[in-house]
């Protein structure tokens, strides 16, 4: 986390409800949350949360049948949930906040050379000549890690592998060095030695062009190495919010336990990997209480009853669950995340092996 | 794991090939795996690496061009096989795909959808008989008989996959080829699906081939791990073998690059990286050798050498540490 916290996105009670055949659905449920200048945010949720929604609101993305019905969203003195029509957000979708989607196959052009798809943005945005276009998107290339960028320039998506095609992806939006890189899950698509990679790589222009992140996922364990801070999301709301290391070790909210506890490393060989039981509430529904009561094995009566406040566990850790009010029952995380760091600990001495010298076969990067 | 070696599935040289002449691409080769009845086996390697075309060949969906692959004692990649066994080969040996969005009929309601395949069989005495086993089948995923009459745009991805479980363990198979059977889920979605595969090989002695790229996932769920790349097996070893004492380059790169969910040890973590051109294999031709009881790896003399010094290595200090 950096020194200075001073807040880049400021985003307060803010609810987004989308119109579906008549009905509403609400899909965020007044969140609250500030973006730190040049930190990683993680955002972590299941399918449907929310939380590719709510960073759509931050470049004024939502679908059509979508928008913002309550709260603000400020960003470097603008209002940006004030803005309606496009032309409203030149200059900063794509320019000052730019997003990395998870599907590397359909967010580029099939018909565009590679370099073409570049410089276009660079054009664009720095009003630059073609020719200079050319030379910042070919430097850009060799940034982000493609060999032999000059002679790649003139092919098209269908040659380029799906690592490589992300690594395309980020080069176009980090063309116009945007302040705040949103990366919606980014590697979800791609293996895991590319994943590695990609990651390695986002980390690294960050520290070069000092932009801010904010990371989508739904695997905790991608975050582990990338986030500075986590902000989980449960149906439309964040529930929790801290540091990588209070999410990991001192979870507080039932929902976070349960998320962390069905990590497969967990697990032991043989035996039943944790699931949490039931499903995620219908949006279109109000919701009583808190959200996440009907499959919590530690919900009190009052979860049914009243919404949480939002709970102060220390300066930069909130939790939005009863468990923490004084009058609570005083209840441990599940003996399965207790001790998360010893137990990798042990399985990493295990694995140590991995480590012992190799004669020069396997390079090690970084 | 069972404990007697039952050999139900034995693939030997395979090789598969696309086009031919010029055009023939080598999408496989050398294979050469036992899978044991009642145990999960696990092929892992990136996209592209040829894991899914050894699973559809297992099936005959794709034609091999060298090499046998023996099901039960019988060879099950020629033409010669008869229409009978051909048929049973077909009940017995069923997948799991990918994708459940993209996996069922839209069209077709889920009671059709996991009948087909005993309306293909004529595996029901009468009407009252395939309803009592499809709706069996249907409890036994965790879904409601009532879900019977519903198309599969109603239910969610992890329901999905359910309804593709039942489809394929219907047909009392004694094989499953689960190709990356939970990438497309969310992670509490996976531990279901993942617990209900567990329980159906403890209730009927099943045998899986799981096709993955994830190998944490792998870890928790296989008995003996085989990792290929670029159509080539690099590595087979049981599980915790593997883990502990992965030999081939790539298998350390691969294994360095899972994510560890601990932020601590994350931020130490080194990443490593596969250069294939580290091998010299010009003149000492590589092969796939037992370098431990049950641990193969591809590799020439030189290399095999070296194997063993380290796993003699780690044996020495393994007998330290105790």
């Amino acid at each position: 986390m950096t020194e200075t916290t001073k807040n880049i996105l400021d985003v307060k009670d803010l609810s987004v409800g989308f119109q579906v055949r008549g009905r509403q659905l609400k899909a965020i449920r007044n969140v609250s949350l500030q973006l730190h200048d040049q930190e990683t945010l993680a955002i972590v949720g299941e399918s449907g949360s929310g939380k590719s929604v709510l960073t759509k609101t931050f470049t004024g993305m939502l679908e059509s049948n979508g928008a913002i019905t309550h709260g603000t969203i400020d960003y470097d003195g603008k209002r940006l949930s004030d803005l309606k029509k496009d032309k409203e957000w030149i200059g900063i979708r794509g320019k000052e906040i730019a997003t990395i989607f998870q599907d590397p196959m359909t967010s580029l052009d099939p018909i565009k050379t590679i370099g073409s798809q570049i410089a276009e943005v660079v054009v664009k945005h720095q009003k630059k000549s073609k020719a200079e276009a050319k030379k910042i998107a070919i430097d850009l290339m060799a940034r982000t890690g493609i060999p032999n960028a000059a002679a790649r320039y003139n092919e098209y998506p269908f040659e380029y592998s799906g690592g490589m095609r992300q690594r395309i992806v980020i080069a176009i939006a980090l063309a116009c060095h945007p302040k705040v890189l949103i990366c919606d899950e980014p590697t979800t698509a791609l293996d895991v030695t590319i994943q590695a990679q990609i990651l390695e790589l986002i980390k690294e222009l960050q520290k070069e062009y000092k932009f801010t992140t904010i990371f989508i996922t739904h695997d905790l364990g991608v975050v582990a190495s990338i986030a500075d801070r986590i902000a989980v999301m449960y149906s439309g709301e964040i529930i929790e919010v801290g540091t990588c290391d209070e999410i990991f070790y001192n979870p507080r909210h039932p929902y976070t336990w349960s998320l962390l506890s069905s990590l497969p490393q967990l697990a032991a060989r043989g035996g039943e990997l944790y699931s949490i039981p039931g499903t995620p509430p219908s949006l279109y529904k109000d919701i009583k209480g808190d959200a996440f009561a009907p499959r919590n094995p530690y919900a009190m009566k009052i979860d049914f009853e009243e919404e949480p406040p939002m709970f102060k566990v220390s300066d930069t850790h909130y939790a939005k669950t009863w468990l923490l009010d004084p009058r609570a029952p005083k209840v441990d995380k599940p003996s399965l995340i207790q001790d998360l760091h010893k137990r990798f600990l042990e399985m990493q001495d295990q694995q140590s092996t991995m480590d012992f010298e190799m004669g020069g076969d396997a390079v090690v990067i970084k | 794991m069972s404990s007697n070696k039952d050999v139900l599935l034995s693939l030997k040289d395979l090789e598969i090939s696309f086009g031919e002449g010029k055009n023939k691409f080598v999408a496989v080769k050398d294979v050469n795996f036992d899978i044991y009845r009642g145990e999960t086996f696990a092929l892992v390697g990136e996209s592209g690496s040829g894991k899914t075309t050894i699973g559809r060949s297992i099936l005959g969906i794709t034609p091999t061009s060298k090499g046998d692959i023996v099901f039960n004692g019988k060879k099950i990649n020629s033409n010669k096989l008869n229409a009978e066994d051909r048929k049973e080969v077909t009940r017995k040996i069923q997948m799991i795909f990918q994708d459940p969005q993209a996996s069922l009929n839209e069209r077709a309601t889920i009671d059709y959808i996991i009948s087909e395949g005993l309306i293909n069989f004529h595996l029901f005495k009468n009407e009252k008989d395939r309803l009592e086993k499809v709706t069996n089948m249907i409890e036994s995923v965790g879904l409601l008989p009532e879900h019977l009459y519903r198309y599969p745009h109603e239910f969610s991805g992890g329901q999905r996959q359910r309804i593709g479980i039942a489809r394929a363990l219907i047909m009392e198979p004694e094989l499953i080829v689960a190709d990356e059977p939970i990438s497309a889920l969310d992670v509490s979605i996976r531990a279901q699906v993942l617990n209900l595969l567990k329980k159906f090989q403890r209730e009927d002695n099943l045998t899986y081939l799981f096709i993955a790229h994830d190998l944490s996932v792998v870890r928790f769920i296989s008995d003996r791990i085989a990792v290929i790349h670029n159509g080539q097996i690099l590595e087979l070893a049981e599980t915790e073998e593997l883990f502990t004492n992965p030999l081939h380059p790539y298998t350390k790169a691969l294994l360095s690059a899972v994510p560890i969910p601990d932020p601590e040890l994350a931020r130490q973590k080194k990443l490593l990286v596969y250069d294939i051109n580290a091998h010299h294999y010009e003149t000492d031709k590589p092969k796939f050798v037992e370098v431990k009881p049950g641990h193969f790896v591809w590799a020439n003399g030189e290399e095999e050498a070296y194997y063993h010094a380290v796993l003699q290595e780690m044996h020495k200090k393994e007998v330290e540490n105790n």
